[in-house]
């Protein structure tokens, strides 16, 4: 049961929230957003496609399975908190490498570090274990279905 | 080197027992010899020590300290280990989980020796611990038998149990010296003994020393964890791990030993263990098994002998540790001698071996006059020195003595047990039809252990020397005050000797009587282990009915008791606490009114439709108004946050819907109302009684002022989450992907059961 407008509005929608999710990850040092916000939002992207086009179709546009996708984000958070521990001594202490502090206080730089690799590791946990979820509960309820239509 | 032997024993154990079983017996030989090198500084009263920080803030180091008594189990255990591993590279040659024997025979060994040496009470308790899990694993090595299951099973819990008494016991003790250094507590004796703490403290601990030594009324999990294989009974329930018990009652000795309550604890539940486990190991048929049993008693022969607390007590406790060390690791190696060789370990099933089998019949009769006590075996001096602590005791001399030779002369009995009827004066009779001497790998190791029994008894003097005196310096404190040797002159310890062998004797004689009267009785007698039995089925039925009733399968039910909770809590706190009425107005914004009138209209239509797609939608309007409130009120990340989830629900909730039977009729149910009217009041007062709360805003400013100097960040939010509490974060996505990866597996399952 596909619907036309549906899985047309998707085909435009789906790029555009991930693109917002990557930014409202991006800004979320300063201004409102961050990790946890933008994997949901990432999530909702492929809920749409899941709901348009079909499981097989989200599961092709996520790529890798969402467990590893969400395994990946805690690697990713516990490499942040080595890192820091590497550097300062103290797990999860924040490394800025890129940054610079001048006089007046004003920094300068790229905002690439340990705590920026903590919260894409944030970013891809909450996005992997919600499709994950949500694949698997499709996936039961699709079979079900099948096992009745028999 | 022992990293070294862990990492070949994994990835050889396919190719088959090759050269690199061996490995493991190597690398604890050389760790021998490396300890014996401490012997000669150690005897001078050097005490070597190294310190590693931990936990530098709370005072727990790694640290490690090697006197007397540390340096005599640090060479038991690697000596002994090197033994027992050789044997067992031997026993299990064609059987493809050596590998993992060894392995867990490493790591038990690597605990066993941190337990001795280690000077600071939680490292100490670590490996405690440590010992405690892989004998587990151990005893439980043939874990596809429901016996060996369950004997390792019963051994982790009683052992365990007495493990948390004893964290429990160190930690108070800790807290009261300030200082978790066992050196330092050991040199504050008076202070502990003074204290009104001491009762829980000695109780505690020595629940932890008990359990692990198999003392009553724990004694049952020793002859059950007789499930090992022979190899790992050898080397942790005769020589290694139920000693660590005996040790951390000599360790703690001259902080805790002494006083009345230690006395008449260790004396009488030492010296009626003693009887019990003497007088079982008579009854037994299973040599394996006889051998647990006397290992009990030597276990409570040294615990009624640091109960006696005389420097002459702990001389004979110190040597009858060596003595029992030695002759026991030995006679349960050469128990699997006669297995191997013979095809039984049963004595009425093998005998007249001695001609078939000379190796075999020379190494154990070595052991076993070691134990019996004969002149010129080690055994004759430790029993010695046991009658002479007898007789210097304080309370009870001749309870203690006559104990002790009762005990004693049923040792002897069972020596006879074990070393004459399976090889003398019978015919030959074995399962097997030519029963021989086995080969170099499994006699090496018993060998090595009688002989020392008889060197040790031929040249007392370096014995003593080397360590029985620093073992007895480590516990009172004070120069040894007796000396050993062979020959002590005529007097009541030779006269008891003597008494001990008559009695002896007599009992190998009764030997087939007292067995079938034991076992005729034993239907009938009290056993400790039924309150064990008791207690885990009582366990059981409990958590049988609380589960039953609280998780019954139906989200109604569920929710009835999480909600009914929660809202009792709610308003717990509300009548204890001290909340104040906040100054009451009515909101003139439109926007308040707005969200309101969403809000109300939602929760209305939820309540009165009967559609379940309806219902949803509703809910999720509910969602977004208050989401609408957040982002009023300037938390916008919260309110994103809101929004996302509140989409995500409902798309969950849609797809699972279709596999909902139709709703029909909902019929209103009073409890239900009434639960959730106790709750959303709660909330709604609870809320109003925090807007009465003056705000204190101490933490705003902190992050306010340091989000960005601190942490380059000016989204406090999101600073918090990721910088400042960045561990709660780790933890918090750790359990988000458990979750996920737990309901996953639980809707597949759920699949499974559907077809």
């Amino acid at each position: 049961m596909k619907s036309l407008i549906l899985s047309t509005c998707t085909r435009m929608l789906m790029p555009l929230i991930l693109i917002l999710s990557v930014f409202v990850f991006w800004r979320g040092h300063n201004e409102p957003g961050g990790g946890f916000i933008g994997g949901l939002l990432a999530a909702t992207a492929f809920a749409l496609v899941e709901k348009a086009e079909g499981l097989e179709a989200a599961k092709r546009a996520l790529r890798f399975r969402p467990q590893s996708i969400a395994a990946f984000g805690l690697g990713c958070a516990l490499v942040s908190g080595v890192w820091g521990g590497l550097q300062y001594g103290y797990f999860l202490k924040g490394v800025w490498p890129f940054i610079t502090i001048d006089a007046e206080g004003n920094k300068h730089g790229l905002p690439f570090g340990s705590i920026f690799l903590f919260d894409l590791g944030v970013y891809f946990v909450v996005l992997g274990t919600v499709c994950g979820i949500l694949f698997a509960l499709e996936d039961v309820v699709s079979r079900e279905a099948d096992v009745e239509e028999d | 080197m022992g990293a070294l032997a862990e990492g070949i024993s994994v990835t050889t154990t396919q190719a088959g027992a090759g050269p690199w079983r061996l490995i493991p017996a190597a690398a604890a030989a050389a760790a021998t010899l490396w300890f014996a090198g401490f012997v000669g500084p150690v005897s001078h009263g050097e005490i070597p020590e190294y310190v590693l920080p931990w936990v530098p803030m709370l005072g727990i180091d790694f640290a490690f300290r090697l006197d007397g008594l540390s340096l005599a189990f640090a060479l038991l255990i690697c000596g002994i280990g090197a033994l027992v591993f050789l044997y067992a590279a031997t026993y299990f040659r064609s059987d493809r989980r050596l590998g993992s024997l060894l392995l867990t025979l490493i790591a038990f060994a690597i605990s066993m020796l941190g337990l001795t040496v280690a000077d600071d009470a939680v490292t100490l308790f670590v490996f405690w611990e440590g010992t405690t899990v892989t004998s587990w694993l151990l005893v439980g090595f043939d874990h596809e038998r429901e016996k060996s299951r369950a004997a390792a099973l019963q051994a982790l819990l009683v052992t365990g149990m007495g493990g948390l008494a004893l964290l429990a016991g160190l930690l108070i003790m800790g807290g009261m010296a300030g200082t978790y250094r066992l050196s330092e507590m050991n040199a504050m004796g008076e202070m502990f003994r003074a204290s009104g703490l001491y009762p829980l403290i000695f109780v505690l601990v020595m629940l932890g020393c008990f359990t692990k030594s198999a003392q009553w009324p724990f004694q049952f999990w020793l002859p059950g964890a007789m499930a090992a294989p022979t190899p790992v009974s050898a080397y942790l329930h005769s020589a290694t791990m139920v000693k660590a018990g005996v040790y951390l009652m000599a360790r703690l000795t001259p902080a805790l030993g002494g006083t009345d309550l230690w006395i008449w604890t260790l004396v009488p539940v030492g010296a009626f263990t003693m009887i019990l486990a003497s007088v079982w190991a008579m009854r037994q048929t299973d040599l394996k098994l006889m051998l647990a049993f006397t290992t009990i008693m030597g276990l409570s022969v040294i615990t009624m002998l640091l109960g006696v607390s005389t420097p002459e007590a702990a001389v004979a406790a110190m040597t009858f540790l060596l003595v029992h060390a030695f002759y026991k690791a030995g006679l349960f190696l050469s128990v699997g001698m006669i297995e191997k060789g013979a095809g039984s370990r049963q004595y009425p099933e093998v005998a007249g071996l001695a001609a078939a089998m000379p190796l075999t019949t020379t190494v154990i009769a070595l052991a076993a006059l070691s134990m019996a006590g004969a002149p010129p075996f080690f055994g004759f001096i430790g029993k010695e020195v046991i009658y002479e602590a007898a007789g210097h005791a304080p309370v009870l001399p001749l309870f203690v003595a006559g104990t002790a030779l009762v005990a004693n002369a049923l040792m002897i009995g069972c020596a006879g047990m074990v070393a004459i009827r399976p090889f003398f004066f019978r015919p030959r009779r074995s399962p097997r039809d030519m029963p021989a001497d086995p080969g170099w790998g499994l006699w090496l190791g018993p060998a090595i252990l009688a002989a020392l029994g008889l060197f040790c008894g031929l040249f007392p003097g370096t014995v003593d020397h080397a360590l029985v005196a620093p073992m007895v310096h480590a516990v009172t404190g004070a120069e040894s005050p007796a000396h050993l040797a062979l020959w002590h002159g005529i007097g009541a310890p030779l006269i008891l000797s003597l008494v001990t062998f008559a009695l002896g004797g007599c009992l190998y004689l009764l030997l087939d009587p007292i067995r079938d009267r034991l076992a005729a009785a034993e239907p009938s007698l009290p056993r400790t282990e039924a309150w064990y039995d008791a207690a885990l089925v009582g366990v059981a039925a409990i958590a049988g009915a609380l589960t039953g009733a609280l998780q019954n399968g139906r989200m109604t039910s569920y929710l009835r008791w999480t909600f009914l909770t929660l809202g009792a809590l709610i308003w717990l706190a509300l009548f204890v606490g001290h909340g104040t009425w906040p100054a009451f107005t009515l909101s003139r914004e439109i926007m308040d009114w707005a969200i309101f009138v969403i809000i109300v209209v939602s929760i209305v239509m939820v309540l009165r439709t009967h559609s379940r797609l309806t219902a949803i939608t509703a809910l999720g309007g509910v969602g977004s108004g208050i989401a609408i409130i957040f982002v009023l009120y300037g938390a916008i990340d919260v309110a994103m946050t809101q929004l996302f989830v509140e989409i995500l629900v409902v798309i969950f909730l849609a797809i699972a819907m279709v596999r909902l039977p139709p709703t029909g009729a909902m019929p209103f149910k009073v409890g239900n109302a009434l639960v959730a009217a106790v709750l959303g009041l709660g909330v709604f007062v609870v809320q109003l009684s925090v807007l009465g709360t003056d705000l204190d805003l101490f933490m705003t400013v902190f992050f306010e002022q340091s989000s960005v100097p601190s942490a380059l960040g000016h989204n406090i939010v999101n600073v918090i989450l990721v910088d400042f509490r960045g561990f709660d974060t780790m933890g918090e996505i750790s359990v988000v992907v458990i979750a996920g990866v737990a309901s996953i597996a639980a809707l597949r399952a759920g699949r499974r059961t559907l077809r």
